[in-house]
């Protein structure tokens, strides 16, 4: 019999089912991929501190403290369904049915796409993409490359990609236009990237971040931006360039790039042609958050936390009795605090499941815990994710609490 | 060679055991445990499929099992995701074909 299923093996998936077996839970976490560790394994940065943080020690670490109190870990597995059947939630997965009490999604998040002219092209992969092959699967993307799109999560993999010797000869924006939204736009670029100032990737960027959050300053410097783009370690962010078109017969050969005004517009008569074997598309990160909805759990759409979020408490619980969430579903955030949620998730579920003891006060202080871990985050992806938080679990309180409340107060008066 | 032998922070790479597996009736050789979309892209092999309509070429685009670009067909079972499946030995991955389309082609020759 088991109490808990975990669906992901994520930083949050795991220290979720962590805690939910030092309660006592026998708990099961399913991943579809082939090993445990999730989105945690292809990460990579050097800490202020000067340590590593290295997604695959990590991984390892959850993994085996996972395992030794028994967890089981399954990987290879995928849930396409979940339904509430009897009292139970049943997991349909390609390898059968599973059924427990509890269910705690824990899926992640997925990319943005950027589809543009010649995108299908082998060679042309999701930012992601590249960090896996790279880090998790060891295998060079390719000789010579070019990242369509500027962003931290951009930022990021390009150091992975340059510490493993993988050659990125430059960074340009996508052609503006209603797939790409804002980051074909030069001076929101600008913005979003002053906005996480404190981890610009270079001192160029890091050195204007406060002088830059006026509109006025930011415009000029978009104007007075190098032709030649910013050096980060080597390869040239351009932020007045877009790539209008990926070429290249059976498979990438270059990027057809324009240069743009500070609004994005193409300057006609600009176009050149880069070439390249791979090209990354980096579109940014939203909450996978499918299965909640099969589940049939409610959504709200808060661009803060990265786009469409199953409603959800601040102790990790959805309004479906028994089903729980963690980690990125909820919002896009760095993978410490989607560890931090796990636990409280996992304490929250063995809180429901009648566990007694000091239960209460694991679950306050799993609480606490993610909010320290948010404010001291070295990576954040959303520069007003405190907002977007409030306004889930406001939402939260007006919707399910007071209403338990009214109810309440009707059945004792 | 295609593989990332050494590096700075995360270290050499295991030596692991070499397997054999076949894609689109060709022999390569690729490490146990690793995916088949790894395998291949070490062994410089790209495309995985083509178009089921247009034929143009594909191939794996998130490599974590969002988008279904990858999918191949294995040992006669199709749409697997060439990005999630561990290659073992022995193994008959194929890409999938282009489908002929009747309809679209009645209609063009009207
Ligand atoms: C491509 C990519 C790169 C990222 N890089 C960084 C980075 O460099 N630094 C950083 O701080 N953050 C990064 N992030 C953000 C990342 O989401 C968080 O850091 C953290 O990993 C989130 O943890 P999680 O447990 O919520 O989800 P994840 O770590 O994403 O784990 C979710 C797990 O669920 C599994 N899963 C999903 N759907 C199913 C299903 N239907 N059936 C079975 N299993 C399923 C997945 O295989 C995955 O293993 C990245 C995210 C993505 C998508
Ligand atoms: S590459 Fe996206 S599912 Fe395999």
């Amino acid at each position: 019999m088991t109490d808990v299923i975990v669906i992901g093996a994520g930083p949050a998936g795991l220290a979720g089912a962590i805690a939910c077996a030092q309660s006592g839970l026998k708990t099961v976490v399913i991943d579809e991929f082939i090993k445990p560790g999730g989105r945690l394994l292809g990460q990579l940065h050097e800490k202020p501190s000067g340590e590593w943080w290295n997604g695959i020690k990590e991984s390892d670490r959850l993994t085996k403290e996972a395992q030794d109190l028994s967890v089981n870990i399954r990987c290879g597995v995928s849930v396409y369904n979940l339904e509430k059947e009897a009292n139970k939630w049943s997991v349909h997965t390609n390898k059968g049915t599973l059924s427990a009490s509890f269910v705690l999604i824990a899926t992640g998040a997925a990319e943005y796409p950027i589809p543009l002219p010649g995108w299908t092209l082998p060679g042309v992969m999701s930012i992601g993409a590249a960090q896996v092959m790279t880090n998790v699967h060891r295998v060079q993307v390719g000789k010579k490359g070019i990242i369509i799109g500027a962003n931290i999560l951009a930022f990021a993999i390009l150091n992975e990609l340059q510490l493993a010797g993988i050659h990125v000869e430059r960074i340009v924006l996508p052609e503006k236009g209603p797939l790409s939204g804002k980051a074909g736009v030069p001076n929101e670029v600008l913005k979003s990237l002053t906005d996480a100032s404190k981890l610009a990737p270079s001192s160029f960027l890091r050195l204007g971040g406060r002088l830059m959050k006026s509109d006025g300053l930011r415009k000029m410097a978009i104007k007075f931006f190098p032709k030649n783009g910013v050096k980060m370690n080597g390869t040239p962010l351009l932020l007045r360039k877009a790539a209008v078109e990926i070429i290249g017969d059976q498979q990438v050969e270059g990027v057809r790039v324009a240069d743009i005004d500070a609004e994005g517009k193409i300057i006609l008569g600009s176009e050149k042609i880069y070439e390249a074997d791979f090209v990354c598309i980096a579109g940014g990160l939203y909450p996978l958050a499918e299965l909640a909805a099969v589940a049939g759990c409610p959504f709200q759409y808060i661009p803060e936390l990265g786009g469409h979020v199953p409603h959800h408490s601040e102790i990790m619980e959805t309004p479906l009795d028994g089903l729980f969430v963690a980690g990125n579903i909820t919002g896009i955030e760095s993978g410490k605090v989607a560890m931090a949620q796990g636990t409280t998730a996992g304490y929250s579920i063995a809180k429901r499941a009648g566990k007694g003891g000091i239960i209460d006060d694991l679950l306050q202080q799993a609480v606490q815990n993610v909010r320290t871990v948010r404010e001291q985050a070295a990576i954040q992806f959303h520069p007003e994710i405190n907002d977007g938080r409030k306004k889930i679990y406001e939402q939260w309180e007006e919707l399910y609490t007071k209403k338990q409340n009214e109810y309440d107060d009707v059945k004792i008066g | 060679m295609n593989r990332i032998i050494n590096h700075p922070i995360l270290g050499k790479s295991e030596d692991r055991k070499r397997i054999s597996f076949t894609f689109n009736d060709k022999t390569y050789e690729a490490y146990e445990n690793e995916t088949i979309a790894a395998a291949l892209l070490a062994n410089g092999v790209r495309t995985l499929r083509v178009h089921e309509e247009s034929g143009t070429p594909r191939g794996f685009y998130c490599n974590i099992g969002h988008c279904m670009e990858c999918r191949v067909t294995v040992n006669n079972q199709v749409n697997i995701r060439a990005c999630l499946t561990v290659v073992e030995n022995n193994m008959i991955v194929e890409s999938g074909k282009q489908h002929p389309n009747i309809v679209k082609r009645m209609v063009e020759q009207q």
